[in-house]
């Protein structure tokens, strides 16, 4: 009984001291909009387009993307390349590309499903606006490629500062 | 004139002051509440790895302006099965005990002004323990009628647990007070402060340890704080005894609840720290009191965040086999001691 007294006090005891030891150690918590995380390299963001080293899109409008996607939020219509001003380095390139970002799941399959590497999901999740329509990126929205981790291409356009803490 | 008023006045500046100081202690505990609301949360996410409220104002001081603003501007529901009487009663009876309970706490020497003593207290009875457990046990009664009224399984069960509970432990936390009460030979709160001047060896919490500890832990159930918060248990019983109130009605039993913890670190504070003696030469006595208040209060919190909630049966099998014969012989040791040695 009164070993199991003392146990049981120490135990508490020692709970306290965790505790305690918690509030002298340095909060975990990100200021979230004057600091943000640097997400992961492998973190599925927002989609992007990616453009080829002599600034045409990489996109050839091969539908591959739209087809395996889970949820049909990808919409392609492809037109054939003029060869003197070419969109792409293609047959043919994407004239619509289109995703509903509301439909998305963000699961990454048109991103292995693309031949040519053109759509990527990058590090940006500051994904919240006001207006349903905003959600459907056409390709000005998705041809940008901003450097890694700059959040100035989001809705809302109020992010610029990355911190690591 | 003036000479007239003076002279009328004169036999009744008792009344004046009496009704001066209510102001001041109602108030001023009225307004410590959304302070202590916010060094809870403050404090709790220090001690959850986390940082608190900090947005709004210097350090997240105006959450606590935000918070009574928000709950002043609330809807006030009532829903139609409720017996309307009792429900509008309950919040009132908690608030009241609440602060009536702290009236009786002094905090400080009486000082002298224009040939008035005027006592750091709401009232100085020389029952004055006495009179603080019977207040705040009929605080009881608000969180039972709360429970009853809502007409909700929830809130009965918070209610009937409240009252299973409070009973329990204020047998433990009535007995380890008597074990000091015999020791220092008073019931009134000032000569047990004033027993324990002198050295820091005269507090009684190194008189007796034991009553301490015992009165502590009562103390936090009494208060219905965590890990003894079963008459709420957000988990179980959503909110307790009031899932039905909102607004300032539901602000009622939350300041009733934080008043009562405030009034609890007094009473330890006087009954074995000491009151306002600091032992090391600092001698404001008002700060002294505050100062050891602030720290009970900051065990608080601090238990609440470690501790996980206590289960029902262990709660009552806790207080009834383990407290109370504990408490019973800590009592019986000490009334022994006084009888046998001191005289």
């Amino acid at each position: 009984m009164i070993q199991a007294v003392i146990k049981g006090t120490y135990n508490l005891l020692v709970g306290m001291g965790v505790t305690f030891k918690n509030m002298l150690s340095k909060p975990v918590t990100f200021q979230y909009p004057e600091h943000k995380r640097v997400m992961p390299d492998r973190y599925r963001g927002r989609h992007f387009l990616n453009r080829d080293e002599d600034g045409l899109e990489k996109c050839i409008g091969c539908s591959l993307c739209s087809i395996n996607c889970p949820v049909n939020c990808i919409h392609v219509v492809s037109a054939e390349n003029d060869p003197n001003n070419p969109v792409s380095k293609g047959e043919r390139y994407a004239e619509v590309y289109e995703i509903n970002l509301l439909r998305c799941i963000y699961c990454g399959y048109c991103e292995e499903a693309c031949p040519v590497d053109a759509v990527v999901l990058r590090e940006h999740y500051e994904l919240a606006d006001y207006d349903r329509k905003t959600y459907i990126a056409t390709k000005e929205d998705l041809l940008v490629y901003p450097e890694p981790n700059v959040f100035s291409v989001n809705f809302l356009g109020n992010t610029k500062i990355v911190n690591k803490k | 004139m003036i000479d007239d008023i003076l002279n009328f006045l004169d036999p009744y500046w008792w009344l004046i002051i009496g009704v001066v100081k209510a102001v001041i202690i109602a108030v001023g505990l009225l307004s410590t509440v959304p302070l202590l609301v916010w060094l809870e949360r403050r404090l709790m996410g220090r001690f959850q790895v986390r940082l608190g409220p900090n947005r709004v104002g210097p350090l997240g001081l105006g959450q606590a302006v935000a918070d009574v603003v928000k709950l002043l501007f609330k809807e006030n529901i009532v829903q139609s099965s409720a017996d309307k009487f009792l429900f509008y009663l309950a919040p009132a009876i908690v608030g009241f005990t609440a602060i009536v309970t702290f009236s009786a706490i002094p905090f400080g020497e009486p000082f002298e002004v224009g040939g008035q003593s005027i006592g750091l207290w709401g009232a100085n009875l020389n029952i004055g323990l006495l009179f603080i457990f019977a207040i705040s046990s009929m605080g009881i009664y608000g969180i039972v009628i709360a429970g009853f009224s809502s007409n909700n399984k929830y809130s009965l069960m918070g209610g009937l647990r409240s009252s299973a509970q409070m009973i329990s432990y204020e047998l433990t936390l009535g007995l380890a007070a008597l074990s000091v009460v015999i020791m220092s030979g008073s019931l009134n709160l000032y000569e047990i402060v004033k027993d324990q001047s002198g050295s820091i060896l005269s507090m009684n919490l190194v008189s007796q340890p034991l009553a301490f500890v015992l009165f502590f832990i009562a103390g936090v159930a009494e208060t219905n704080r965590a890990p003894f918060d079963l008459p709420e248990a957000e988990q179980e019983l959503v909110a307790g005894f009031f899932t039905e109130y909102s607004g300032m009605k539901f602000a009622m039993f939350f300041m009733g609840e934080y008043i009562n913890m405030i009034t609890m670190s007094a009473l330890i504070t006087i009954l074995f720290l000491g009151g306002w003696h600091s032992y090391i030469g600092l001698d404001i006595p008002i700060l002294v009191f505050a100062f050891k208040v602030f720290l009970l209060l900051c065990v608080f919190i601090w238990l609440r965040s470690t501790f996980p909630r206590i289960r029902y049966d262990r709660l009552m099998t806790f207080g009834w086999k383990f407290l109370l014969p504990l408490s019973l012989l800590n009592m019986l040791g000490y009334s022994a001691y006084k009888v046998l040695f001191a005289g």
